[in-house]
């Protein structure tokens, strides 16, 4: 049985040779081809082979030393001209809410008071120049609370009357008024201010009242775009709003909140759309009116003047802060210190850091003793 | 017997019917009688399991599983595409915790976010893996029909697909092996047949398999409808070259060894036709056993990556616990009076539920720390590189057509980590082409003078081979003159040798050897005139000196690695009976004849010169028989080879018996030529701080000489251990006595504690103990039954103390299991980063256990490379992945981390300032689109550009600079400190971010006296800010500005611009006034010059500390990248120094040289950095 030893045996390992191109299709769909001599080969391109051209920055020495030295110097400019055009600003200020018995509007802080008036008396020494803008302020105030928010119906704003009948859910808890829906809906429209002010010269006892501009105070888009009123209905606007509530906070429905000039009423009532432009921040400042007509439209001359104040909104209850300010602006603003000195620190501290960087680099370049 | 098989009516192969009756399925183990069985009229096989035990695997027992030949490695159809993949996608916890997010979403109370800002990037991610998914299955589909539609011929010409256990096949000539055959029969005499298995082991030679003598018979259909034997066998498994079971047929029994089978994915060669019984099919076969699931390998940074997500996790919920009592705190103390303007919830009417409410939509709000794009962006960077190293030409192997192949895309980083190099010798080192170089017949040394050209033999021996590298005048001459002792030196060669032969064409002889040492041996004495043409079961037929001569082969003893000799018995054409031997000097000359003594000692001098030279050797040698000693010998073989137990043992005692008392010849030497760049690839390596670790079967004198040769070991070494011990207690001593010669040589401590990074995290990059490793050279070369008592649990400590000094070792002697257990010991010890390089089957065990497995393709098959994560053709492209790609990968995937980290602590944390002035209320600073799109959109392509293309020093510069591999290996790039860095810089940012707008803003007003201090323009500036400072950060980051870097950075500042108006436009309002009621702000905002000068402000508060603090980085303490990068920045020197370094490398001179200069390097370095 001399074929039973016939085996395939190794010496050695189990090596053998193999020198050409393995042709082999596998059962896991392995492939390999052998279509000439360099099928395989991959292409010879910048990209394949990662030599794009390129650009490789450094940070050397003459880049960076000279680039702090460049930003400080640049920064402090412009340091310089925020800060002198902010200091040129004037801004007077003054907070109303009434809490010390010595304020004016002590009186009218108590909640229980309807429709008081206060009045705060201040004098200018000096020309206020023009044009001057008049800001209410709140402080604690949270405008920027999420549910706040969102506590508004955009279709409703934007004039859609469909949302008239169904305000949106978002407005909760403030969507119906005894099974009324509320127009405008929503917390944000709810908290809606409503302190009034008149600003008077006192010229020789009498009071010359400032006209107060309250034109264009609101953005651009919000006026033009965003908000809309409802279609009229018979040329008037309350019957548009026919069959809806007031929200609850709210004197007079929203079709009669001024009720001097009917345009600016409804929607489109640009104290309403300065409220409901959110501010960022629980401190915030929003534009009241604008000096700019009659004898003031170059400014407050020097004199005494009374604001008076139709104290309404409650802000005590919450620790809130109410004030009024009278300001002037510039080129980039209002008064804006910080940006002013911001710019002055980081633009020296950029210098420093340069020259920090160069006494470390001549260090390291010139070694003493070394060649 | 069911189905009596109608002839002619399927054409001729009916026969196979009653087979399909059952299958075989390894799900029950119940021992049935076989008498039943028989009674049924049903053939059965048998299996024997893993305990012994007989048991039927099939059977009448329906709930038993049906193993077919179909091969399913798709994972999903068309329709339970979506399902399935969506099922597994969840199943990934960061997937899952996205879902659970959205959950949230909807929830009104909690949802401080809309839902598509959450669920627009996860359906991005979930559908890009989708596609992927589906891509790979598609192509698995493909496979899986072309191989199940593959034509079988059982009953019918049926598809491979339905081929069944018990079935029997017919193949013919060149046809793929369908299944795990029986061979029942073969055309060919003797039931041989021949098969080619590189499919199974990349091994091209012919293998022989031959029938049972019993079974060789059936040829015929008819009788084969007859056969009903069982078969009894072990259950499946992937050992690819052992088979054992039983075949119960007529009532005797007969052992089945893998002689008999036929494995599925071989090809059937030179045989007309055979008949096989299918054993194993579809996935039982060896082939899918072996392809079984490989192990799922992760890389470092991708296990720091999920501790740190933790971490992060974590701080999530600290942040939403603070932010949550803020919130009761709040809503207690300021918001229950507040409730006039902005009433409570009916539902949330206490402030602690608020709180509990606030702190989920907090926990949305945040979880952008984590965003779902990191994992996405990570396998998109690692897939890019990976491509880099399949695009590599100078990884492209011209000779053999190969381009370097990444088989596992997820493990690149990784690359640029690598601490220890695992590699094979055979094939992996060296070439795997034998060449035969030397021998020494009858005390004279032939061969010498190798500065010969190849001379050619046709002249007088037109049957010679060309390929042959060797040629000695003086033998030829021997040989034509008629010496005797060359022609029986020749004529063992061309007969004692296990070679087939195949004449492709007239007169062009291909051999097929298993062994390329016996081609070589064959191929030279065909040049010598002894050409071996062509052999039958019981001749062999030699040309010798052009007259044809056929010798009876009567036996032939085989080779084994015990035996390490092999020796046939021919009777030549006058009837005389003569052994041939040939095998290991050491076995060989125990058995000599006595008067060989003096021609032996010359002898071993040569091969002790053959040795030294790094050359493969064999003695040979011949004994005469009488007919009466071979009678009575053959007597005794037969016998040994009747018996079914101990089969072997007997067999060996019997070979023993006549392999005495022979006749010296002489001796070959063959050589295995080291492969191109060798000894300068390791070289390279070590000046990067691998250790290179050889891993061989070979004996220890070849293997320490390939060691020399490719200049792992030198001359200038303090010392070289060499652990050689049999006994626990002789390999103990052997490693106590070398850890006591380091510690003598002063260095020992030192170094171990040096090398482990882990081990010795605080002063990693101490230059003293990195030179003191690289001035302490010591090696160590163990042998494999030394290594066995050295792994063991009680010295395993003091084996890898001792060899964490050596810069080399060698282990030789190793099976591949103790090759994977060494792996297995450093992974455990040393916490680094191994890599595996091999070539063969043997390596594949190593591949599997280590980091990261590279696979030599082209020379040894493909089982390794199938089983790597790497492939390439050549061992010196090892450098060029490690050294270029691996450190790039390692880099850019570290920038990249760094980047992502800080971009989104930058991003989120500004919601967590902002928490404070907004009542805690989870109101976000910025518009729900730029949260949505500021990880997808803005911000994702410039770090993706940075992760895929980034480059800190040219390739040139990282194989010139072998210590840039360093940092890497260290784990300094990226580890928690750098995360603590990057997230320490991110939260500065979004302080800035936040509280810069905040102080300008607060009362900031327009030129035209309207307030700026509005939510949307503060939301649009902090976004607008946010994106500027992070794409200069990433501008400063990017170290390499391709067109790709610059379209991706300006086309995302670009982007987020555009996107911004058209959000902020009037037709996207008029169509939803919910969703965009941002109208007009970035038109409003973005012209207000205050607006800009914030941005302005924000950018350099950011930005400048973090360039000041690079640059004098670059100043006060330069990596060497940044001094090898700016060149001439520091007054040149180590520049110039390096020059001269980097050629004395390549010239392949000293180690000990370049290691000099290396440490003169460090010295001025170290120096450099002291004048700091």
């Amino acid at each position: 049985m001399a074929a039973s030893c016939w085996p395939a045996s190794g010496f050695y390992r189990e090596k053998k040779r193999n020198c050409s191109a393995r042709t082999a299709i596998f059962d896991g769909g392995m492939m390999k081809n052998k279509e000439g001599e360099v099928a395989n080969r991959p292409d010879n391109t910048a990209f394949t082979q990662q030599r794009l051209p390129a650009w490789q920055p450094m940070l050397s020495a003459g880049i960076v030393i000279p680039g702090f030295l460049v930003i400080g110097l640049v920064f402090i400019g412009i340091g310089v001209a925020l800060f002198l055009g902010s200091q040129s600003i004037q801004v007077l200020e003054s907070d109303y809410t009434g809490l010390n018995s010595n304020t004016p509007c002590y009186e009218c802080s108590d909640a229980s008071k309807k429709n008081c008036t206060c009045s705060i008396e201040f004098t200018l020494t000096k020309q206020f120049d023009g044009p001057v803008f008049l800001y209410y302020g709140l402080s604690n105030f949270f405008q920027n609370h999420r549910k706040y928010g969102v506590s508004r119906d955009y279709y409703q704003l934007s004039g859609d009357t469909a949302y008239f009948k169904n305000p949106s859910d978002s407005c909760s808890p403030y969507i119906y008024d005894s099974g009324v829906p509320i127009v405008p809906c929503g917390a944000a429209a709810n908290s809606m201010f409503n302190d009034s002010f008149r600003l008077y010269q006192l010229v020789g006892g009498t009071k010359k009242p400032v006209p107060l501009d309250g034109k264009g105070i609101s953005w651009w888009t919000d006026y033009n775009i965003v908000f809309r009123n409802p279609p009229l209905v018979n040329g008037s606007l309350a019957a548009a709003f026919n069959g809806t509530a007031k929200p609850v906070n709210w004197a007079k429905p929203a079709y009669e909140l001024d009720t001097s000039d009917p345009s600016n009423n409804g929607f489109m009532n640009e104290d309403f759309l300065v409220w409901m432009r959110r501010a960022a921040l629980p401190d915030f400042r929003k534009l009241y009116r604008r000096i700019t007509q009659g004898d003031y439209a170059a400014g407050l001359p020097v004199g005494n003047y009374s604001l008076e104040i139709s104290y309404n909104y409650p802000v005590i209850g919450f620790g809130g802060r109410k004030k009024i300010v009278l300001s002037n602006v510039s080129w980039m603003g209002g008064k804006n210190m910080f940006l002013g000195v911001a710019y002055l620190v980081i633009g020296s501290l950029c210098i420093v850091m340069s020259l920090v960087m160069l006494i470390v680099y001549a260090k390291y370049k010139f070694p003493e003793g070394d060649s | 017997m069911l189905g009596t098989p109608i002839l002619g009516q399927f054409g001729p192969f009916l026969f196979a019917a009653p087979f399909k009756l059952h299958q075989v399925g390894w799900c029950s183990a119940i021992l049935r009688s076989l008498q039943s069985a028989r009674r049924q009229g049903r053939r059965y096989l048998y299996t024997l399991n893993t305990a012994g035990l007989k048991t039927t695997k099939f059977g009448l027992s329906l709930e038993c599983t049906v193993a077919d030949n179909c091969i399913v490695t798709s994972k999903y159809n068309i329709i339970t595409f979506l399902p399935v993949n969506l099922f597994e996608q969840f199943q990934e916890v960061a997937n899952t915790y996205f879902l659970f997010l959205l959950i949230l979403q909807l929830i009104p109370q909690i949802s401080s976010l809309s839902w598509f800002t959450t669920i627009v990037p996860l359906v991005l991610v979930l559908s890009i893996t989708a596609v992927k998914d589906a891509t790979d299955d598609y192509f698995r589909h493909k496979s899986d029909n072309q191989v199940n539609n593959r034509q079988s011929q059982v009953l019918q010409n049926e598809k491979w697909m339905n081929v069944r256990v018990g079935d029997i096949i017919k193949l013919e000539n060149n046809q793929f092996v369908a299944a795990d055959l029986l061979l029942l029969s073969s055309t060919e005499p003797h039931g041989l047949c021949y098969i080619e298995t590189a499919e199974l082991d990349g091994e091209t030679n012919m293998k022989v398999r031959q029938s049972l003598s019993v079974t060789s018979e059936l040829g015929d259909p008819d009788k084969l409808a007859q056969f009903d034997g069982e078969v009894v066998c072990e259950p499946p498994n992937n050992k690819l070259d052992r088979f054992s079971g039983t075949l119960y047929w007529r009532d005797c029994k007969y052992p089945l060894s893998n002689q008999n089978m036929l494995l599925r994915g071989c090809v059937l060669r030179n045989t007309e036709s055979c008949y096989g019984l299918v054993i194993f099919a579809g996935p039982d076969t060896k082939l899918m056993q072996n392809s079984g699931c490989t192990k799922f390998k992760r890389t470092s940074i991708d296990r720091l990556m999920n501790t740190l997500v933790l971490w992060i996790f974590g701080f999530l919920v600290c942040m939403g616990v603070i932010l949550a009592i803020g919130n009761a705190v709040w809503e207690r103390k300021a918001g229950s009076l507040f409730q006039n303007f902005l009433p409570w919830d009916p539902s949330v009417n206490n402030f602690l539920f608020s709180a509990f409410l606030s702190f989920w939509s907090y926990v949305i709000i945040l979880n952008t720390v984590v965003p779902i794009s990191l994992y996405v962006s990570v396998e998109v960077i690692r897939l890019g590189h990976s491509y880099f190293i399949n695009w590599d030409r100078k990884m492209y192997c011209s000779h053999s057509n190969t381009a370097a192949e990444v088989r596992t895309t997820t493990l690149n980083e990784e690359l640029g980590q690598v601490e220890y190099i695992f590699s094979d010798k055979t094939g992996t080192l060296t070439q795997n082409i034998m060449s035969f170089n030397k021998c020494s017949i009858n005390g004279h040394a032939y061969g010498t003078c190798t500065m010969q050209k190849n001379k050619d033999f046709s002249s007088w021996n037109p049957l010679a081979d060309g390929g042959l590298c060797f040629y000695d005048g003086s033998l030829l001459e021997a040989v034509k003159t008629g010496d005797l002792v060359a022609h029986e030196f020749f004529r063992l060669l061309s007969l004692c040798h296990t070679v087939m032969s195949e004449e492709k064409t007239e007169g062009a002889l291909v051999y097929k050897a298993q062994s390329p040492d016996e081609g070589a041996l064959v191929t030279a004495a065909r040049n010598f005139g002894f050409v071996f043409c062509s052999r039958t079961p019981g001749t062999v037929t030699v040309h010798e000196l052009g007259r044809p001569v056929t010798y009876t082969l009567l036996a032939i003893l085989d080779f084994n690695n015990i035996r390490k000799r092999m020796s046939v018995i021919v009777r030549n054409p006058e009837g005389r009976i003569r052994l041939y031997c040939k095998g290991a000097d050491t076995v060989l000359f125990d058995r000599l004849h006595p008067c060989n003594h003096e021609l032996m000692n010359i002898t071993t001098n040569h091969l002790n010169e053959y040795a030294s030279d790094g050359l493969r050797t064999l003695a040979l040698a011949y004994r005469d028989l009488t007919e009466d000693e071979w009678e009575e010998w053959a007597e005794l073989y037969r016998g040994a080879g009747r018996t079914v137990d101990f089969r072997e043992d007997r067999l060996a005692a019997a070979y023993e018996e006549i392999e005495q008392d022979m006749m010296l010849l002489g001796a070959t030497a063959i050589e295995d030529k080291l492969q191109e760049g060798v000894p300068e690839t390791i070289a390279i390596l070590s000046l990067a701080n691998i250790k290179i670790w050889v891993l061989t079967g070979d004996k220890q004198e070849t293997a320490v000489n390939i060691g020399y040769s490719c200049k792992m070991l030198t001359d200038d070494m303090t010392e070289i251990f060499i652990i050689n011990g049999h006994t626990v207690q002789g390999v103990r001593e052997e490693l106590r006595d070398a850890m006591k010669e380091e510690e003598t040589q002063g260095l020992g401590k030192a170094c171990s504690l040096g090398n482990g990074f882990s081990e010795k995290p605080k002063n990693p990059t101490s230059p003293t103990s990195l030179l003191e490793s690289i001035s302490g050279e010591f090696a160590l070369v163990i042998s494999g039954h030394s290594l066995a008592h050295a792994l063991e649990a009680d010295m395993e400590y003091e084996f890898v103390e001792t060899v964490s000094v050596c810069k080399a070792v060698i282990c030789c002697r190793v099976t591949p299991l103790q090759k994977a257990l060494v792996i297995e010991l450093i992974k455990r010890h040393k916490k680094a980063v191994t890599l595996a390089i091999g070539d063969g089957a043997n390596d594949v065990s190593m591949i599997k256990t280590a980091h990261i497995g590279v696979g030599i393709s082209g020379q040894e098959g493909i089982q390794a490379v199938l089983a790597s994560d790497y492939s390439f053709a050549q061992f010196r492209f090892l450098q060029r992945l490690l050294l270029v790609h691996g450190r790039w990968s390692y880099l850019r995937m570290c920038r990249f981390l760094c980047y992502f980290f800080y971009k989104n602590f930058a991003f989120t944390m500004v919601h967590f300032w902002f928490g404070f002035f907004c009542g805690f209320s989870a109101q976000t600073v910025y518009d729900q689109y730029f949260i949505t799109l500021y990880n997808i959109v803005y911000t994702s392509l410039p770090v993706l550009a940075m992760g895929i293309f980034d480059q800190d020093v040219p390739e040139q510069r990282s194989l010139e600079y072998p210590k840039l591999y360093e940092p890497g290996q260290l784990n300094l790039l990226f580890n928690k400190r750098e995360f603590f860095i990057c997230i320490t810089q991110g939260i500065y940012t979004s302080v800035v971010l936040f509280f810069v707008p905040y102080s300008v803003l607060s009362h900031a007003t327009q030129s035209n006296g309207i307030a700026l201090a509005d939510y949307q323009t503060f939301a649009v500036t902090t976004a607008t800010a946010l994106v500027i400072v992070v794409s200069v950060q990433i501008a400063l980051d990017t170290g390499y500005w391709t067109a790709i870097n610059h379209f991706f950075v300006w086309g995302s500042l670009g982007s987020y611009f555009t996107i911004l108006f058209v959000l902020h436009s009037d037709i996207l309002f008029s169509l939803f006034p919910q969703q965009f009621n941002f109208l007009g702000s970035a038109q409003n905002t973005l012209k207000q010059p205050v607006v800009w000068l914030t941005i302005a402000l924000a950018t350099v508060i950011c930005i400048a500390p973090v360039l000041a603090f690079r640059f004098l980085k670059v100043e006060l303490k330069p990596q060497l990248s940044d001094t090898v990068h700016t060149g001439s920045h520091r007054s040149g020197y180590a520049f110039a120094h390096q020059e001269g370094f980097g050629e004395l490398i390549t010239s392949g001179k000293n180690m000990r040289l370049s290691s000099l200069a290396l440490a003169t390097f460090f010295k001025e370095k170290d120096s450099t950095e002291m004048r700091g």
